[in-house]
């Protein structure tokens, strides 16, 4: 099987010229300043020192904040959600499971778009709040609107990851804990949740990582002014034109996503006897979009 | 018999670590050759040397006289029934079979015929059509023979095909071999490092460890003049003595001289003698050659295994008769029952 | 007791698929409504239909999402599987080596990923257009058919390539009669995932294309500002296409294995 060893080659060079050289150019433009040409742009740190602005650091706070919340809500409405699916009858997991993966195959901006109708001032939330003589409520353009954006887009994602590692284990476990006189919530605390967290954390994880550099929903749902740090990367490039900070930030986000990722998948191999392979981690980041699968195959 | 298959000075390094110390061997018509030696001793390396899946370092492989070492294996007449018979799970065993034959793009016709005659050759008449799935491992490994076998290679080489079977199917699996390879009238080459198998079956074996041949011979050779301490501790039990050579027919160990049946090795060498436990009798004190207490006894089902410890050490002995337990003794044996070997350093 | 608990469990799960669908369903109801308002229902009618018919602006960005991303599933279904094939052949640090890269694509927020693609054609000053969104698209997809496929791949025995060439097959028909058939599940579930990946596609898609190259997704974000009802439409035959899919996709081996009596499992898996 040697023979085929030589096939490695032109996927060497495309991932060369399309994956390292496009991220090493935001590097490039990240440490420079402008010049006429490409050859005199001049090495300067002052991209980084813009961060110090505190427009820049309430539009990274506010990323942030945003991001945790629907974290915090997804999880809060996920870990129960997969519990109670984990709880059912074989057949009926794999259909329940089917049914939330479906939306996730749909295109984002279609699925942001029905809510743009759905809570904007003449939409049918407000239409029906009004029906039952309570006033409008103002929800476009808010960070209401784009937390229910955000969650509506990432639920399945937190769902899916958590009941597979539900599933994945072995029922013995809990019998064993209550046979040792554990009640349930004791074991459910003792024993179940702790197994499962290995799904928390990837869930935490893919939908935490979108959130916080989302663009579309909060473009859609926040509207034009609404700025998250993927807007304002967007800015830069598009309405500014200022490259090099954009690339500055671009740079800074994407090691603050690999950082988290590198720290998650330590903390998951800590808690979790985990049957990863060589590769493990791979497996676990390709997981996002590969999870849209998961019911089919 | 004519000369098939020639190693000559076949070397092999896997990342800096030599597996194969110049293998030098003939494979004749009609043989059942076995490879035979521990796990690591370089009988699957030689072998997959001759497949054509690994290269040698060194030295060339000749086939019919022509130098086939950088020949692909899909260029070779000979064919391979692998350790876990490799079978394709996405073909049923029909398609199996007839894979190598839909290669070389036979008539439809023939390769139909080719395959019923083949698996009714090994006992596998109605189960074209069936999963590989379904099949035992018994059955797995009928359809790996009949699917290398069906091309009609020169030589069939064999990598511990029976390893994975429980023992009751090994040991029927290993007699049907034998017939197929007679029924056939090819070459035969199998690796295994089970001695009883390679024993039961093997015209010719070729001991291997670490690397290098130890001996090659006939089963009863093997068995019964081991050319060094290795083969003789490999195959069989053995008590294995180290005496000197006094002259031809003159042995000395255990400080007493005996006659053997041994010559040509140089006088007052240093030399290892073996002696089979069930070469051994025990005797009534006076009666044999070596004085003793019995140990020991365990029953072994056919035979028991008593211990006869002497002044210079622990004999072991296969008999049939009882005995009892501190009861002193004699150990007696015949001239012809003493092997002497070259002293090899120790294993 | 038990009873009153399933129907806790009935109600929780049934509200969250709410969540999930309603907006769904929503926009497909409304998709036929004869006004132009999105939150009364005047009456039934194909107009919205129609006029997405007529629209050549959104036919057109149809024609350029399905387009790329067929041409990207393909290019990148193929490279994908030869280099994860390649890849369990090669030295153990070339292989960490293109992994750890094969990564970045999918580890990097996606806006990164586009804004780097759109420096580097830029760069080389490629006029931005179809030809760019089709590379960037096939850049971000390879990685995924590589998770898929790859380890499909690591699993298979090595003697049965072995195997094959002993029995005279060529390492072309080893590839073709051996080797696809097996890692085919790992394909199939690559294949799809580059194609919705790159059907869904926005950001990549909005840096990266220009001189009115617009795929689906550019011009419903283009859209947004102004209610459209043609959006529900094209949204409701999506939605209509892709469940027809999935129903297709996960009961027909269901069905044929059923009928021949095998392991369902086996055929889902």
């Amino acid at each position: 099987m040697k023979q085929y060893k030589k096939l490695v080659s032109p996927y060497c060079f495309w991932l060369f010229a399309l994956t390292i050289i496009p991220m090493m150019l935001i590097a490039f433009y990240a440490f420079t300043s402008k010049g006429t040409e490409i050859t005199t742009f001049q090495f300067t740190l002052d991209n980084f020192f813009k961060f110090m602005d505190p427009i820049f650091l309430s539009v990274l706070m506010r990323s942030l904040v945003l991001g945790v919340l629907t974290t915090a809500i997804c999880f809060l409405i996920g870990y129960p959600i997969a519990y109670m699916i984990a709880k059912c009858k074989e057949n009926t997991q794999t259909i329940l499971i089917l049914l939330i993966t479906i939306p996730t195959w749909i295109n984002l901006l279609m699925r942001t778009y029905a809510w743009m109708s759905i809570l904007s001032n003449n939409g049918i939330i407000n239409n029906l709040l009004q029906s039952i003589g309570l006033g409008r409520v103002h929800m476009m353009y808010t960070d209401f609107a784009v937390v229910i954006g955000m969650v509506y887009n990432f639920l399945p994602f937190m769902i899916l990851p958590i009941h597979t590692s539900l599933t994945n284990m072995d029922k013995s476990l809990t019998e064993a804990s209550m046979d040792l006189g554990a009640s349930r919530i004791q074991t459910f605390f003792k024993v179940t949740f702790r197994l499962s967290l290995s799904g928390v954390l990837t869930g935490i994880t893919m939908v935490f990582l979108p959130a916080i550099s989302a663009f579309v929903i909060p473009k859609m749902l926040g509207g034009g002014q609404y700025s998250l740090i993927g807007n304002f990367i967007e800015q830069q490039f598009i309405t500014v034109g200022n490259w090099h900070f954009g690339s500055a930030v671009s740079l800074v986000l994407a090691v603050i996503v690999i950082v988290l990722m590198a720290l998650i998948y330590r903390v998951e191999k800590r808690t979790n006897v985990s049957n990863e392979d060589e590769e493990g981690g791979n497996k676990r980041y390709g997981k996002r979009k590969k999870i849209r699968k998961g019911s089919m195959h | 018999m004519k000369k098939l298959i020639e190693l000559n000075n076949l070397t092999k390094e896997f990342n800096g670590q030599v597996v194969l110390k110049g293998i030098h061997l003939d494979i004749h018509e009609n043989e059942f050759m076995t490879l035979l030696g521990p796990s690591g001793c370089g009988k699957t390396t030689t072998l997959r040397i001759v497949g054509g899946f690994e290269e040698a370092s060194n030295g060339e492989v000749l086939f019919d006289g022509i130098d086939i070492s950088s020949l692909p294996p899909y260029k070779r007449e000979v064919n391979t029934v692998f350790q876990k018979y490799a079978l394709f799970p996405h073909m049923n065993v029909f398609d199996n079979v007839a894979f190598g034959l839909k290669i070389k793009k036979l008539d439809k016709a023939i390769i139909e015929q080719k395959v019923l005659r083949m698996l009714n050759l090994v006992g596998l008449e109605g189960f074209e059509k069936r999963n590989i799935s379904q099949l035992s491992g018994g059955q797995q490994q009928r359809v790996a023979i009949a699917r290398a076998l069906v091309n009609e290679p020169k030589v069939l080489l064999l990598d511990e095909p029976l390893g994975a079977l429980d023992l009751k199917l090994r040991k029927a699996m290993q007699i049907e071999l034998k017939n197929i390879q007679k029924e056939v009238g090819i070459t035969f080459v199998y690796v295994t490092h089970d001695q009883e198998e390679a024993l039961t079956m093997s015209d010719t074996i070729v001991v291997m460890n670490d690397g290098s041949i130890q001996q090659i011979g006939t089963p009863t050779d093997i068995y019964n003049e081991p050319e060094n301490r290795f083969v003789a501790q490999f195959i069989g039990e053995s008590n294995i003595v180290e005496g000197t050579f006094v002259k031809d027919f003159l042995v000395e160990f255990d400080g007493q001289q005996f006659v053997c049946v041994d010559k040509g090795f140089d006088e007052g060498q240093d030399v290892d003698i073996v002696l089979r436990p069930e070469d051994l009798d025990i005797v009534e004190v006076g009666q044999g050659k070596i004085e003793g207490t019995i140990s020991s006894i365990i029953f072994k089902g056919v035979h028991y295994e008593i211990m006869v410890e002497t002044d210079e050490r622990m004999y072991k002995v296969h008999t049939t008769d009882m005995s009892e337990v501190g009861k002193k003794v004699n150990l007696d044996f015949w001239p012809e029952d003493i092997h002497v070997m070259e002293k090899m350093g120790t294993y | 007791m038990v009873k009153e608990k399933k129907y806790v469990k009935g109600l929780c799960i049934s509200l969250c698929l709410l969540f999930l669908y309603a907006p769904l369903f929503i926009m497909a109801f409304f998709s036929f409504n004869s006004a132009k308002s999105l939150s009364h229902f005047k009456g039934f009618s194909m107009r919205w239909y129609e006029s997405l018919f007529g629209n050549i602006q959104l036919l057109d960005a149809v024609f350029v999402s399905v387009s790329i991303a067929l041409l990207a599933t393909l290019i990148s279904t193929v490279l994908g599987t030869i280099t994860a094939i390649a890849l369990t052949k090669s030295k153990r640090k070339i292989r960490t080596a293109i992994l750890q890269v094969n990564n970045l694509p999918i580890m990097n927020p996606e806006i990164v990923t586009a804004i780097s693609l759109m420096i580097f054609f830029s760069f080389i000053s490629i006029e931005k257009g179809y030809m760019t969104m089709l590379l960037a698209h096939i850049a971000f997809c390879t990685p995924y058919v590589i998770t898929n496929v790859y380890p499909k791949v690591k699993q298979l025995d090595d003697n049965l390539t072995d195997a094959a060439m002993d029995l005279g097959a060529t390492p072309f028909q080893t590839l073709v009669k051996v080797i696809l058939p097996q890692i085919k599940s790992g394909i199939m579930a690559g294949a799809l995932l580059a194609f919705t990946m790159s059907f869904d596609d926005f950001v990549i898609s909005y840096f990266v294309s220009g001189n009115g190259v617009e795929n689906i997704s550019i011009v419903i974000y283009n859209m947004s500002k102004r209610m459209n009802p043609s959006i529900y439409a094209l949204s409701t035959i999506v939605l209509v296409v892709i469940l027809f899919v999935l129903l297709l996709g996960t009961f027909v081996p269901y069905l044929i294995v059923k009928k021949r009596g095998g392991k369902v499992n086996e055929a889902l898996r």
